[in-house]
């Protein structure tokens, strides 16, 4: 039961004890899922699945994620689906698509609200959205960065979308919250691109942007304000500011110079995993939550690899109850850091994630790619 | 006509050469002097170590194995070249299009082919060979062949499309829908080459009794791992039949692992792929994965083989199986998608007798293991030295 889980921190607990109560959560949504959707039973029995071999966590059987691209997977009836959430493919591909009753759209809440009350506190902070209200605006279909959004709003009060529709910043409005909440604790979140585009390179290099409406001129000078106990929340990974050549450290820094922000979370997620969060501590390092853990896997037989050797990102979380979503292989790649460790005092694993996986060039008479194949 | 584009890069000959192919006179099909060329591009060729498929088609292309072509075509001196092929080969087989100039050339047709988008090696050293020849011996040749590379360009394929005779498109169907884009003349033929499976079949007694069985499994790595299983002619699902089926899967599939673990290079994104494809077919099909120690071999048994089946095959060493009596059994994955069956032990006869009762819309060659890949100027079931000329009769 989840609820089981709701008696702790969320990071309180060490691998021993953290491993009984997973995998018997696990176990449990694995035999729920089996006989809720067809398609999951079926994976099940393609495999061989014997439910009596399982003994810690990483017994509990995996599946691609790339699956949820290619098949509806649900385990409630259709009529329950309360929201779709879709990943944010680009023009072509196709999207994963995860359906979400009542139950577990609220279990992914508050489970994200605890993960990120132990990072900055259990008070509902003012939140600065580096982006634009569009983003959330059809909730039919989420995307990744709407599905992040609208999970962080309940972690948040009074929040304010910092770009207009068309990416631009909306210097009234954030002027008017830099106002108010100078010098106090809040929230500023976006994907790591969108802040670095639309955001600070606004800003870059003076620290100061002007903007006219209803010829009234407004001029935002960022030094006018103190940043020192904002939180900086990003997510959606590096890769596209590294081929930009800033790194992680880069934009920190820059970041801080501009803007004197005082507080860095970066995190990892996946749609497919709503509200298991891995977020950064103050020593830089991603944790899983008693709600989460994660493997890393040997690409060539999906062995278990040791603590500092690079693989496959195999994630699984408790909160998956609508969809069989609770034991992904990733197409990422990674590492395990350490556990219980963590000089931040949080218990369990702490990870980092290196990035995709290579996609490979295939010989053969048809023009295609690996990655880009349809299944 | 516009011949010159910024991306479009004359590997051999000119703008001014295609300007002066169309009054290039077509030639007879297997022209004495195109033999001699070939002849003389063999021997530069067949010696090349480093590049087994480089040395494949310089082997292939040798003067008495042409002769030998020529002895089949009894109308060829009725025959002539259609004028100008434009040949697109695949961006992903470094060799191919060296076949298909050769089939065009010998068909008596003046040649524009587009090379391989990625860049080979192999490429270079036949170009290389081939512009060596029209330089020195081959002049009155020189008008026949142009070779152009260029990205996926539609002004580029649009003037190629509308000077030419044939058109020759290899690359799968998404590569021939992109073409389709570029009109040609209205009476142009095409001959394209669409994606397509192949299959194989295993007498199981006869590899048991075979008393070179590492043989047998190398031909089966050449049908299949040596394209990463993606090439058109590469079987994704395999029948067993006889007796001893069991025993004969247990010592094939094991000497595959272990010529796989040796010599194949399976990447993270491939073996991800490849339980992607286990699960997406497990998920609408009934089948079970055969236990493997790891990803190098992924083989699902196929209870039952419905028309759809070959909707889920993949790549990078991904076979459905399946044990049958009869031949006739295999008849659901022969639609007109299925292009080579890859026999083993089977009597010649027995095949035939399969085509005859069973009438399938594909299935365009039957061959032995281990020669899936090899080429032939009859491929795909097109002719394609008839389908490149024209027969002149006078009555």
């Amino acid at each position: 039961m989840i609820e089981n889980f709701y008696e702790h921190e969320p990071y309180d607990m060490d691998m021993a004890s953290k491993d009984k109560l997973i995998t018997e959560e696990l176990l449990e949504l694995t035999r729920f899922h089996r006989e809720h959707c067809t398609e999951y039973r079926r994976f099940l029995d393609a495999s061989g699945f014997d439910e009596n071999k399982v003994e810690t966590a990483s017994d509990i059987p995996f599946f691609p994620v790339r699956l949820f691209k290619n098949i509806d997977l649900l385990s409630i009836p259709r009529e329950n689906v309360f929201k779709t959430m879709t990943s944010s493919g680009t023009t072509g591909q196709r999207v994963s698509k995860i359906f979400v009753d009542r139950e577990t759209a609220m279990i992914q809440q508050k489970v994200m609200l605890r993960i990120l009350s132990d990072h900055w506190g259990k008070k509902r902070l003012p939140m600065l959205v580096i982006d634009s209200a569009e983003t959330v605006r059809n909730r039919q279909m989420f995307t990744a960065r709407g599905a992040a959004i609208m999970g962080l709003q309940i972690a948040a009060r009074d929040i304010v979308y910092a770009l207009n529709e068309d990416m631009t910043l909306n210097v009234r409005a954030v002027n008017d919250f830099l106002q108010k909440y100078s010098g106090r604790r809040f929230i500023m979140f976006g994907f790591t691109f969108i802040v670095w585009q639309h955001f600070y390179k606004a800003f870059e290099p003076a620290g100061t942007i002007k903007c006219t409406s209803d010829n009234e001129e407004t001029v935002l000078n960022i030094k006018d304000y103190d940043l020192s106990d904002a939180f900086l929340m990003t997510g959606g990974g590096w890769k596209r500011l590294v081929s930009e050549s800033i790194s992680q450290d880069d934009f920190k820094t820059r970041m801080r110079d501009v803007f004197g922000i005082g507080h860095f979370i970066d995190h990892y997620a996946m749609v497919e995993q709503t509200g298991c969060i891995y977020a950064e501590c103050e020593y830089g390092h991603l944790h899983a939550s008693n709600y989460s853990d994660v493997f890393i896997r040997d690409p060539l037989d999906f062995s278990l690899k040791a603590p500092g050797e690079k693989g496959i990102i195999q994630t699984v979380s408790v909160l998956p109850h609508s969809y069989p979503g609770h034991s992904l292989l990733t197409e990422d790649e990674g590492m395990i850091l350490g556990a219980d460790d963590c000089p931040c005092g949080r218990k369990g694993k702490y990870i980092r994630i290196i990035g995709r996986l290579k996609s490979a060039e295939l010989r053969g008479c048809s023009d295609t790619y690996a990655d880009k194949m349809k299944l | 006509m516009q011949l010159n584009f910024n991306e479009l890069q004359y590997v051999i000959g000119s703008p001014g050469t295609v300007e002066r192919m169309t009054g290039a006179r077509p030639l007879r099909p297997f022209d004495d002097e195109v033999i001699a060329f070939f002849g003389d591009l063999s021997a530069a060729l067949r010696n090349v170590r480093q590049y087994p498929d480089v040395a494949t088609f310089g082997f292939w292309c040798r003067r008495a194995s042409l002769v030998k072509e020529k002895a089949k075509y009894d109308d060829a001196a009725e025959r002539l070249g259609r004028g100008i092929v434009f040949h697109s080969t695949p961006s992903n087989v470094p060799v191919n299009f060296a076949f298909s100039f050769a089939a065009g050339l010998l068909s008596g047709n003046a040649n524009i082919v587009r090379l391989p988008g990625r860049s080979f090696e192999q490429v270079d050293i036949i170009s290389d060979a081939v512009r060596s020849l029209l330089g020195n011996g081959y002049k009155s040749l020189a008008p026949y062949v142009v070779f152009v590379k260029f990205p996926p360009a539609k002004e580029i394929a649009d003037a190629f499309s509308s000077v030419c005779n044939v058109r020759v498109i290899w690359g799968g169907d998404g590569t021939v829908a992109g073409l389709r884009q570029s009109p040609i003349p209205a009476r142009t033929t095409e001959i394209t080459f669409a994606d397509r499976h192949s299959a194989a079949v295993i007498n199981a007694d006869a590899y048991l009794d075979a008393e070179r069985k590492d043989t047998v499994i190398q031909d089966f790595y050449n049908d299949t791992y040596y394209t990463d299983q993606n090439a058109c002619t590469s079987p994704r699902i395999i029948f067993w039949q006889g007796k001893r089926k069991s025993e004969a899967k247990e010592d094939f599939w094991g000497r595959v692992h272990k010529l796989v673990s040796e010599k194949y290079d399976l990447s993270a994104v491939q073996a991800v792929g490849k339980l992607s494809a286990v699960y997406s077919a497990a998920a609408q099909k009934k089948a079970v994965l055969e236990k493997s120690p790891d990803m190098l071999v992924t083989r699902l048994r196929a209870d039952v083989i419905g028309n759809d089946l070959m909707n889920y095959k993949y790549n990078s060493g991904f076979f459905f199986e399946k044990d049958i009596e009869n031949l006739a059994d295999i008849i659901n994955v022969c639609d007109i998608r299925c292009q080579t069956l890859t026999y083993y032990g089977i009597d010649k006869k027995d095949l035939a007798d399969l085509l005859e009762e069973c009438r399938p819309h594909g299935i365009d060659r039957i061959v032995p293991m281990g020669k899936s890949m090899d080429f032939s100027l009859i491929w795909d079931g097109h002719d394609l030295i008839r389908e490149m000329s024209r027969r002149v009769i006078i009555l």
